[in-house]
C-alpha cells in the first residue's frame, strides 16, 4: 500500500516535468530575463551594462531633460492611459458587434452553426501583419472605400477621407483582429445556455429586454468576461495596428515598448514598461478570478 | 529495439545529408527594404550556386538594436550598414573580422578614395555597397515649392501640411534638422538639441505619418506629397510612376551617407559572404546594383555598364554648391541627447 503511494506520488511529479520544463523555459525564464534587464544600466549603443539601477522604473515618471535637469514628464502617462482608453473601447466594440453574433450563430441548426464557427476562425490562417495591411490597402487614399464612393459619386477625385493614420484606424484594426476572440467564449456558454429558461422567463412574463438582462447575459458572464480579457490584453499591447494603421505619431504600450528594443536602444526602460504593462493585465486577471468565482457561487445557490 | 536503433540512425543520416547539402551554398543577406535587385541575386545564385535568403530592415539604429540583441548569433552572414554604424558596430565588437579582403580578385576595383575608409581604416570589415544622400521629396505637380530650403521641409506651407511623412527613425531626421538649422551634427550642446526638438515638434503638428517603408508607394497614392526620401530611391520611384517626383537639393545641403558589406558576429557562412562580397565588387555586377536601385557606387569602372536612364537619372545629381554633409558616429553624450530628442518627438 505504502510502496504504492510512493509510485504514485513520483508518478505524479514525473509526469508534470514536462509541464514545468515547458512553463520554465517558455515563461519564467524570459520573464526573469526581462525582470533582470529592467533594474540594469542602459548602453547607449543598445545592449545594457550589468549594474544595478533603477532608473528604468523612475523614468515612467520622472525623465532627465536635454539639460540633464530631473523633472516630472506626464508623456508616458499619458500613453498608458491613450492605450487603456484604446484597448476598453476595442474591447467594448467587439462585445457589441459580437454578442449579437455568436447568439445568432448559436440559435442555427448544427450543420450551419459548424460552418459559421469555421467562417468565424478562418482569419487566422493569415498572418496578423498580413492582415492589417490589407486594411492599409482598404482605408488608404484610392483604397477600396474610398474609390466606391467615389464610384457612386460621393467623393471628388482628389478628395480623401482620410480614413488611414488616425485613431479610428487603429481602432477598425484592433477590432478586426480580435473579433474572433470575443466571439468564440460567448458562443461556447450560450450553446450551454438551457433555452428552457428564456421559455419559462416568458411565461413569466417578462419581456424581450428582461430576458436579456435578467437571464441570458447573468448565464453567459463568464463567457462575456472571458472574451473580454481575450480582447482587451492583446489590444493593450498591440503594435502592428497602432504603428502600420496609426502612422507611428502617437505611442501605445506596444509601440513604446518596441521603440524603446529598436530605435531608442533603452532596454532597461523598455523592460521596465514590459514589466508595469504585465502587472496591469495580471490585476486584470485577478479581478477576473475573483468575478468567476463569485459567480460559481451564485450558481450554485440557484 | 533494432527497429527503433534503425529508426534512429536513418534520422541521423538524413539529418548529416540535409545539413551538409544545406551548408553548402546557403548566406543569409540581411539589407535595407527593396535595397537589392532580383536581378543581381539571379545573376550571384546562377554563377556560384549559392542560395541567397533575404530579410530587410528600416534603418540604421534597427540594424544596431538586432545586432545587438542576438550578441554573435543573429543568423546573418552579411549585413549593410552605413559608414558611422560601422564604427559603432566595430567598437562593440559586433562585427566579424574578414580575412583578406584586399587580396580579393575584385578589389582592384574599387577607386582608390574609397579604399581603406576612415570607418574601416585597415579594411578588415567592410566591402563598399552604394552610397547616396538622404534629405526629402515632392510631387511637384502638387507642390509650388522648388525644395530649394531644408525649411520647406521642416516648416512645410499650407499645402504640404497634413501631406507630409518623415523616417521613422532618427538618425538622417535629426542631421536635416541640424543642415536646416546650421549646426553641427552630433551636436553635445543642450540649446542646439533643443533647437532641433522644437523644430521637429513644430513639423509634427504638420506630419500624418512617421515611416521608412513603402515610401514611393505612399507618394504614389497621394497620400502625401512630401516626404523624407533617399536619392536613389526617390529615383526608382520617377522610373517606375512618378514623373514629376523630385528629389530636393536645398542649400543647406543633404545628409551622405557610404552603406558597406559588413559580416556580423557569428556569421555561418563565411565563404559564401566572401564570394558575395567579391562578386560585388566586379564592375558589371555593382551596375546591375546601381541600375535598379539607382544609388551611385565606388567602383568607377562601373560606368561602362550602366544603363542610358541611369545615366540621365536627375535625382541623384548633386548641384554644383549643395555640399554632401555624410553622418558621424556620436559619442555617448551626443547620442543620448538625440534618443532623448526624438522619444520626446515620438511621444
Amino acid at each position: 500500500m505504502n510502496i504504492q503511494g510512493e509510485n504514485k506520488s513520483r508518478n505524479i511529479v514525473l509526469g508534470l516535468t514536462p509541464l514545468w520544463l515547458v512553463i520554465g523555459i517558455f515563461m519564467i525564464g524570459p520573464l526573469l530575463i526581462m525582470a533582470g534587464v529592467s533594474v540594469m544600466e542602459p548602453n547607449v549603443y543598445g545592449g545594457v551594462y550589468f549594474k544595478f539601477d533603477l532608473s528604468g522604473y523612475r523614468q515612467i515618471l520622472f525623465d532627465t531633460n536635454l539639460f540633464d535637469e530631473m523633472e516630472f514628464n506626464p508623456a508616458y502617462v499619458i500613453i498608458i492611459l491613450r492605450s487603456f482608453v484604446l484597448a476598453v473601447s476595442a474591447t467594448i466594440i467587439s462585445l457589441i458587434i459580437g454578442f449579437p453574433a455568436a447568439y445568432f450563430i448559436s440559435r442555427q441548426p448544427d450543420n450551419v452553426k459548424n460552418i459559421l464557427i469555421f467562417l468565424v476562425t478562418i482569419p487566422f490562417w493569415t498572418n496578423l501583419l498580413v492582415r492589417t495591411f490589407a486594411w492599409i490597402i482598404i482605408l488608404g487614399k484610392g483604397g477600396v472605400i474610398e474609390s466606391s464612393f467615389s464610384f457612386f459619386g460621393l467623393l471628388n477625385e482628389d478628395d480623401s477621407l482620410n480614413l488611414m493614420y488616425t485613431n479610428f484606424a487603429i481602432l477598425i484594426g484592433l477590432v478586426y483582429s480580435y473579433l474572433p476572440l470575443m466571439v468564440l467564449p460567448i458562443f461556447s456558454s450560450l450553446e450551454k445556455l438551457d433555452v428552457r429558461l428564456l421559455e419559462a422567463a416568458s411565461d413569466l412574463y417578462s419581456s424581450r429586454m428582461e430576458i436579456i438582462r435578467r437571464v441570458i447575459i447573468p448565464l453567459t458572464l463568464p463567457g462575456i468576461i472571458g472574451g473580454s480579457i481575450l480582447v482587451f490584453v492583446p489590444c493593450l499591447g498591440a503594435f502592428i495596428a497602432p504603428d502600420l494603421l496609426g502612422g507611428g505619431k502617437k505611442l501605445l504600450l506596444g509601440s513604446l515598448i518596441q521603440f524603446q528594443f529598436s530605435t531608442a536602444r533603452n532596454w532597461p526602460f523598455g523592460a521596465a514598461v514590459a514589466m508595469f504593462l504585465l502587472s496591469l493585465v495580471v490585476i486584470v486577471l485577478v479581478i477576473n478570478a475573483r468575478i468567476n468565482s463569485k459567480h460559481e457561487d451564485l450558481q450554485k445557490h440557484v | 529495439m533494432n527497429k527503433i536503433l534503425k529508426f534512429f540512425s536513418f534520422c541521423v543520416a538524413i539529418t548529416l545529408i540535409s545539413s551538409s547539402s544545406f551548408a553548402a551554398g546557403k548566406l543569409n543577406l540581411y539589407n535595407w527594404s527593396d535595397y537589392t535587385p532580383d536581378e543581381l541575386v539571379k545573376k550571384f545564385e546562377a554563377e556560384t550556386g549559392i542560395q541567397v535568403i533575404i530579410d530587410t530592415y528600416d534603418s540604421n539604429e534597427t540594424l544596431l538594436a538586432k545586432l545587438q540583441a542576438a550578441g554573435g548569433s543573429t543568423g546573418y552572414d552579411l549585413a549593410v550598414p552605413s559608414q558611422h554604424f560601422v564604427e559603432i558596430m566595430i567598437k562593440e565588437g559586433l562585427l566579424e573580422k574578414v580575412s583578406g579582403i584586399k587580396d580579393m580578385p575584385n578589389y582592384k576595383y574599387v577607386a582608390k578614395q574609397f579604399q581603406n575608409p576612415s570607418f574601416d581604416p585597415m579594411q578588415e570589415y567592410s566591402t563598399p555597397y552604394q552610397m547616396g544622400s538622404a534629405g526629402f521629396a515632392f510631387r511637384a505637380d502638387s507642390y509650388s515649392g522648388d525644395g530649394s530650403s531644408m525649411m520647406e521641409f521642416f516648416k512645410p506651407n499650407d499645402e504640404v501640411c497634413g501631406k507630409l511623412a518623415v523616417f521613422k527613425s532618427p538618425e538622417e531626421v535629426v542631421n536635416m534638422a541640424h543642415l536646416a538649422l546650421g549646426s553641427n551634427f552630433c551636436s553635445e550642446d543642450p540649446n542646439e538639441m533643443q533647437a532641433v526638438l522644437d523644430l521637429m515638434l513644430e513639423q509634427k503638428k504638420c506630419v500624418k505619418v512617421y515611416s521608412s517603408e513603402g515610401i514611393n508607394d505612399r507618394l504614389k497614392s497621394g497620400e502625401v506629397i512630401m516626404h523624407a526620401h533617399w536619392d536613389g530611391y526617390s529615383q526608382v520611384g520617377k522610373w517606375e510612376y512618378m514623373d514629376d517626383l523630385t528629389y530636393a537639393y536645398p542649400k543647406e545641403g543633404v545628409v551622405g551617407w557610404f552603406d558597406s558589406l559588413v559580416m556580423p558576429k557569428g556569421a555561418k557562412n563565411v565563404k559564401e559572404a566572401k564570394a558575395f562580397m567579391n562578386f560585388l565588387m566586379d564592375p558589371e555586377n555593382m551596375a546591375i546594383l546601381s541600375n535598379n536601385a539607382a544609388y551611385a557606387n565606388a567602383i568607377p569602372e562601373s560606368q561602362k555598364y550602366l544603363s542610358d536612364k541611369m545615366k540621365n537619372a536627375t535625382n541623384i545629381q548633386v548641384p554644383e554648391g549643395v555640399p554632401v554633409v555624410f553622418g558621424q558616429a556620436c559619442n555617448e553624450k551626443a547620442q543620448s541627447l538625440i534618443d532623448k530628442v526624438w522619444t520626446r518627438v515620438m511621444q
